[in-house]
């Protein structure tokens, strides 16, 4: 193997996205949906910053990408977080499947 | 000549009367219904007679010929250029004796229901039904149209179907009003294909242009018309059998008949109107109407209405000497007496002399409705006395109803053709005609008005002589002035309308001619009815048990009569045994199955379908996700592999 | 192998055993911790690009904000020290099969794809660069989505604060 490029780098980051996807699929705590995806989101900005250095360095949208989606994460967990919050008061659980007065 | 306005208002007359009884007559009139219903026909009646003098004595000849006078035409629904239904007023002699029978009567009756009817719950709601009666056959014979008759033709239906259900708490009178609607509406199919096809052939609906058309042999339409078409028979008698059946449904003719009995459960005065004077002679009054397409242009649908008329003149006459019912007995001596006019059209020639038969039927309609109208009053009266349709509870009321007697007697004369009553006359007519044209049907009549004889009498003896009369409980009187008055009025009517010179008035072509009585013609006839009414009077006028013997004598026959014949029987045999089980029963199989089925089938299906799926929405979040990856993998696989662009 | 592709390898195995172990270990408590390592190994990998600011970044934002937003939830709604339910081995199943198909394909097909980029020299991603392309108001400057993100931080502020709120006891 050569030198360490974008591939190896997108290696790690489709395989954290997909450890994420696994968590998601099969966690049923609340909380670890949450972390899961707070994983995806963390491959997807390694993507982005991987492409920014490697293919286009004459740019900067990829780290600008990145500084947004961590914002929006930050405000997302924190939404998710007020929510999840607000489902254990009233549910007495945060169990993903109890969850599920929302159907026919 | 002839002002529109006050030929309009003859029919709109009782129309205004039957809107403002039906809307507000309950509520605002009540016990005024009658006089306000009663009063408008009377205008209507004294113009009809103003247009009749009009017509007969001053204006309607032309020549020497009764003209045929379109005096309004307003065109409704036009087709295709000549083919139109028009509201119109056509005027020609039927229509203007039929405009004077229809008025006159229908007062009669009007008048004589203030003194019958008072008292009912729902007064003003009969004098409305009388008005939309009396307004529809009105207009149903001043129609310049086929198709206007057929409006009116349907409206009277309705009127009938309305009265005869007058007493609708009544389960056999509701049976009556079906069962009187159902079969003339059956029939009346037959009239609007007959109606189709004539007026396919001829390429008008107007009276006038369709009789010229069919009437005039080397016209176009007549050759196209007069082609055999189907089974053997042209169009044209196809035709002209359509719409003889739709009239043999109206005017009771064999084997349409049965209606006619059942519907007297209607209140007795409308039976006089509807179903002894007017409505029920409205079949002959449509045969008479295209009489000339009939008599020139199809002699062979001429046939079949002389032969169904003389059937349904000795059929009805037979049973009706079997009936214990005393309307019953009238109702088919009714069917009896169309017969005989029905029979008089089909052995009628056209023109001139030829015309006896036509003008012995209008005549005998004319009469006819006088003394039937009076009996069933007069038998009106009777029940209205002894609160009992049936023979058996009377006897012996001459001395407790002396006018009702009078009348009644009169009116069985008139009827049994004794000289020089009205009957007579009108009778000697016809089988003058009839014995010209054809002896078997010459036989029959004679044979019938013999019966005819003996059945009238033999009700008059029953009700008025026979066994004494004992009154049990009130009982009030003959009915007072306005249940009195029409019978006088009408009796003089039954007895002296047969000096009124018909053969000058209403002919086949308008043309006047001479007739003769020939006395030693007379004889047979008037001995026959002569012999008829002695034999009642030997059976029924003082009780005894002659007549039983001999009814048990003719045990099967008599019993056979008695039960009609059993046509009702054959009705109900064809209706639920064999269309009910044949074509019911396989229809509604195949609907229950196979169109229910496969909608069933379909809605459980479908149901089942969304049952399956609603699981798939199983509030699982993780589920969701799971479907929504294997969605994106599914369409990228299917985006780069499927359907690679190249 | 340089010691530089040798501090790669080393920094994308710990990141992705520590994010492995984050979401199938069955305490959620160690499950945090192990986020927490699995970021602190993507900010490393973000050093190793020589990108140290989105580094700082995702160190002070992730492991410092939201990790310790988590600890905090689940301290709130959970049992410390309980054991999680265990998942059905269906759903262990089924989630690894899609996540390993997905995997699977979406590795062949960045594989496959031969990635052109730019020759042009590159630009220092240093602070100095990032704050004026950020507050730039010029053809490459960020200042418009900075706006719109602060106001989507405000509304996410005032959606958190409403969603959280107590009910008021009805009386």
């Amino acid at each position: 193997m050569t030198e360490i490029g974008l591939n190896h780098i997108l290696f790690v980051s489709i395989a954290l996205f997909f450890i994420g996807v696994y968590g998601f699929l099969t966690r049923r705590n609340m909380i670890m949906m949450l972390m899961s995806i707070e994983l995806i989101l963390n491959s997807v900005n390694l993507n982005f910053i991987a492409f920014n250095k490697y293919l286009w360095a004459n740019k900067m949208d990829g780290l600008f990408f990145t500084i947004f989606i961590i914002a929006i994460a930050a405000a997302e967990a924190a939404v998710a977080i007020a929510i999840i919050i607000n489902l254990y008061r009233s549910h007495r659980s945060i169990d993903v499947e109890d969850a599920s007065d929302l159907k026919f | 000549m002839f002002d529109k306005l006050t030929l309009s208002l003859i029919p709109l007359l009782p129309l205004l009367s039957f809107l403002m009884l039906g809307l507000f007559g309950r509520k605002v009139f009540k016990n005024f219904s009658g006089i306000i219903g009663t009063g408008a026909l009377l205008v209507s009646a004294g113009l009809s007679l103003s247009t009749a003098y009009n017509y007969f004595f001053v204006s309607g000849k032309v020549d020497g010929v009764y003209q045929k006078i379109t005096a309004l035409k307003i065109s409704w629904l036009e087709f295709s250029p000549g083919v139109s239904i028009d509201i119109g007023i056509l005027l020609d002699p039927i229509s203007v004796m039929m405009l004077v029978v229809v008025t006159f009567v229908s007062l009669m009756v009007h008048i004589y229901s203030l003194g019958y009817m008072k008292g009912e719950e729902r007064f003003s709601t009969y004098y409305a039904f009388l008005g939309l009666f009396t307004f529809s056959m009105l207009g149903l014979v001043m129609s310049s149209n086929i198709f206007q008759i057929y409006i009116f033709w349907e409206l009277v239906g309705v009127s009938s179907f309305l009265l005869i259900g007058y007493y609708f708490d009544k389960p056999s009178a509701v049976a009556a009003a079906k069962k009187a609607f159902i079969v003339t509406r059956f029939a009346d199919l037959g009239f609007l294909i007959g109606i189709l096809v004539l007026s396919f052939n001829a390429h008008t609906l107007d009276f006038e242009t369709l009789i010229q058309r069919l009437t005039d042999p080397n016209s176009e339409y007549m050759r196209s018309a007069i082609a055999p078409a189907f089974l053997g028979f042209s169009s044209l008698t196809w035709g002209l059998m359509l719409v003889f059946i739709g009239g043999a449904g109206k005017s009771a003719m064999f084997p349409l008949h049965i209606w006619l009995p059942d519907a007297m459960e209607g209140p007795t005065p409308v039976s006089a109107l509807i179903h002894a004077a007017t409505m029920v002679v409205a079949g002959v009054f449509l045969v008479g109407r295209l009489f000339p397409v009939f008599a020139i242009s199809c002699p062979g649908a001429l046939e079949l209405v002389a032969y169904t008329g003389a059937l349904s003149a000795l059929f009805a006459a037979i049973i009706a000497c079997t009936q214990t019912d005393i309307k019953r007995v009238l109702a088919y001596s009714t069917m009896s007496q169309i017969g005989y006019m029905m029979f008089a059209l089909g052995v009628s020639g056209y023109g001139n002399e030829d015309g006896l038969g036509y003008m012995a039927s209008m005549f005998h309609l004319f009469t006819h409705a006088m003394f039937k109208a009076l009996l069933f009053l007069g038998a009106g009266a009777v029940i209205h006395f002894v609160h009992s349709n049936e023979m058996n509870d009377m006897g012996g009321l001459r001395k407790h109803m002396p006018i009702t007697h009078i009348t009644f007697l009169i009116a069985c004369l008139a009827i049994a053709g004794v000289p020089p009553l009205a009957g007579f006359f009108s009778k000697e007519e016809i089988l003058l005609a009839a014995f010209h044209h054809n002896k078997l049907i010459y036989g029959i009549a004679l044979i019938t008005s013999g019966i005819t004889a003996f059945y009238m009498f033999r009700l008059y003896f029953n009700i008025f002589w026979s066994k004494e009369f004992h009154s049990h409980g009130e009982h009030h009187g003959e009915g007072g002035i306005v249940m009195m008055l029409p019978l006088i009025l009408l009796s003089l009517g039954a007895a002296f309308a047969g000096f009124i010179p018909f053969s000058q008035l209403v002919t086949s072509d308008g043309k006047p001619f001479e007739t003769v009585l020939h006395l030693s013609f007379s004889v047979a006839p008037v001995l026959l009815g002569l012999a008829g009414i002695f034999i009642a009077l030997r059976l029924y006028k003082t009780q005894n048990d002659i007549a039983n013997k001999i009814s048990s004598s003719l045990s099967g026959f008599y019993s056979s009569a008695y039960h009609k014949f059993y046509i009702d029987e054959v009705y109900l045999f064809i209706t639920h045994k064999v269309i009910f089980n044949l074509l019911g029963k396989p229809a509604a199989w195949f609907d229950k199955t196979i169109v229910d089925g496969f909608i069933n089938r379909l809605g459980s299906s479908s149901e089942k379908i969304s049952e399956e799926t609603k699981t798939l929405q199983s509030g699982q979040v993780q589920q969701y996700a799971a479907y929504f990856l294997a969605g994106a993998i599914g369409l990228g696989i299917i985006f780069i592999y499927v359907l690679t662009l190249k | 192998m340089t010691a530089q592709d040798i501090i790669f390898y080393l920094l994308a195995a710990f990141t992705l055993v520590t994010g492995f172990l984050a979401v199938t270990t069955t305490r959620i408590f160690r499950s945090a911790i192990f986020l927490l390592f699995s970021l602190i190994g993507i900010a490393g990998i973000y050093f190793w690009l020589e990108y140290e600011f989105i580094a700082a970044v995702q160190i002070v934002v992730y492991v410092g904000g939201i990790v310790v937003l988590i600890i905090f939830s689940i301290f709130l709604t959970q049992e410390a020290g309980a054991n999680l339910p265990d998942t059905t081995i269906t759903k262990k199943i089924t989630g690894g099969i899609a996540a390993a198909c997905g995997f699977g394909f979406t590795l062949l097909q960045v594989l496959q794809h031969n990635f052109t980029g730019t020759t042009e020299p590159g630009i220092e991603p240093s602070v100095a660069n990032i704050g004026n392309r950020m507050l730039g108001v010029n053809e490459f400057g960020y200042s418009l989505p900075f706006e719109v993100v602060s106001i989507l931080l405000l509304a996410a502020m005032v959606g958190c604060i409403v969603i959280a709120l107590k009910t008021p006891v009805q009386k």
